[in-house]
């Protein structure tokens, strides 16, 4: 099996590209790319993100062809994607995140600032909390109910549909960390840094 | 809910952890990347390099730390120490590193702290502020505590989160290496200052210190070194006293 990290020159990603070569070990073969050929002949893509939903958008704009390619990859083909942070929340419509920016519109919705209620929560949601699991998601197999994961991020991402919604964590309201539509998984935090249940994450995404 | 978090931290010199007790004194205490993993797999919520000498040596020996870190640690990797450039953020983060924390560069070119998370995003930026204690207020030091900017720690910290910083860590120069627990004061005056999380250090003896750091210096996390590294509490004894206390944690 070959599964593709997007590398889309945005943000951070050793962390990602280290977890899931943890998990594949050598049976499954992962390719950190931005080759558009590679990406359609892989059987997972894996899109991560991080900084601002714009300079994601825009750093994925800036490869031509790349949101083509995935949108037929996950749109067309239906073949699973899996996208972590801004990763997911550029599934939605739109997002305001620095200025009003369009997003891959695979999933309905927009992405706005948590409320940080006057002050009383700190932004960015730093740190261990725990997953309120909605719905039954392949990727959650074996992953109990409260389980802590790794969040960083100060927007979130808010699904028309809440049908979609897999998973939420209670900060300030209840915030979409998880969402399944089909072939399209999405996580708000970070299975690649919180430790061994969050590989186990990444784990049933390898194996689905 | 949130939890706070503890945070073991290695000051590494030369690829090697050492601690100093008020920054001198330094003791051999072993391999950072075989102490980072003992600490992630003992429930650390995150785990942090101080690499302690770097302003003025050779600092290649850290890159190859966090690169071997982190393909071992699935938690977040904090690193900080002699940090100048926006390019050495990005190679401490291409090595594998989450956040990166600046003290002395931030003090001198506030334009790292807004160019570095405007280009990384502000989740991995982190200013690390070393205070002192001058009449009422406190002064930024820099330098590993060695030159005193004498500009005030509070209105400093503020400024740093408006420039893009994504967590203040807050060190009390005159608790480093002391064991006597947090300069409280200090914690909640920089907490309620700022809107995003703090990270309390120095000075921490006992558990009860990690305590008082979060009920009543109001940090969203702790971090402490000594108490952790020679073994006289392991990370799940600390968590299993702080929730004893009634404080969430990951356990």
């Amino acid at each position: 099996m070959n599964v593709s990290i997007v590398d889309y020159k945005s943000g951070n990603i050793s962390s990602v590209i280290n977890s899931f070569k943890e998990v594949a070990e050598d049976k499954v073969n992962i390719e950190v790319t931005s080759d558009l050929n590679k990406i359609k002949l892989s059987d997972k893509v894996v899109l991560p993100g991080q900084g601002s939903f714009k300079s994601c958008i825009d750093a994925l704009n800036k490869i031509n062809g790349l949101k083509e390619t995935l949108n037929e990859f996950a749109m067309t083909n239906k073949k699973p994607l899996f996208g972590i942070c801004v990763g997911l929340q550029m599934f939605a419509d739109i997002g305001y995140e620095e200025s009003e920016t369009q997003g891959l519109g695979w999933i309905s919705g927009k992405v706005s600032k948590i409320d940080n209620q006057n002050g009383k929560f700190k932004l960015p949601h730093i740190g261990w909390n725990q997953i309120n699991i909605v719905k039954e998601s392949k990727i959650f197999k074996d992953i109990n109910d409260k389980s802590h994961m790794y969040f960083v991020h100060s927007y979130e991402f808010i699904p028309e549909d809440k049908n979609v919604i897999s998973a939420t964590t209670d900060y300030s309201s209840n915030i979409v960390c998880s969402v399944e539509k089909e072939n399209i998984f999405g996580t708000q935090f970070h299975p690649e840094k919180s430790d061994k249940i969050g590989l186990k994450i990444i784990n049933n995404f390898l194996n689905l | 809910m949130l939890k706070n978090r503890i945070i073991p931290c290695l000051d590494v010199k030369n690829g090697r952890v050492v601690k100093g007790i008020n920054f001198v004194d330094l003791k051999d205490a072993g391999d950072p990347v075989e102490q980072a993993k003992i600490y992630s797999d003992g429930g650390a919520d995150e785990i942090c390099f101080l690499d302690i000498t770097a302003s003025n040596e050779n600092r290649d020996t850290i890159y190859d730390v966090v690169e071997k870190t982190s393909k071992k640690c699935f938690v977040p990797l904090t690193v900080g120490g002699g940090v100048r450039s926006v390019e050495d953020i990005n190679k401490l983060l291409s090595c594998g590193a989450d956040k990166v924390s600046i003290n002395t560069a931030a003090v001198e070119n506030p334009k790292v702290v807004i160019d570095s998370s405007k280009k990384f995003g502000s989740q991995c930026i982190v200013v690390a502020i070393d205070a002192k204690k001058n009449g009422d207020k406190w002064e930024v030091f820099t330098h590993g505590g060695r030159n005193n900017s004498s500009i005030d720690a509070l209105e400093y910290a503020k400024q740093m989160e408006e420039n893009g910083a994504g967590e203040i860590l807050v060190t009390s120069m005159d608790r480093d290496g002391t064991q006597v627990g947090y300069d409280i004061d200090l914690m909640t005056k920089i907490s309620s200052k700022v809107n995003i999380p703090v990270i309390a250090s120095g000075g921490v003896g006992n558990l009860d210190h990690l305590v008082d750091g979060i009920k009543l210096g109001k940090a969203s996390a702790v971090l402490a070194a000594s108490i952790f590294h020679y073994g006289k509490y392991s990370v799940k004894e600390a968590k299993d006293y702080l929730d004893s206390k009634g404080i969430p944690v990951r356990i």
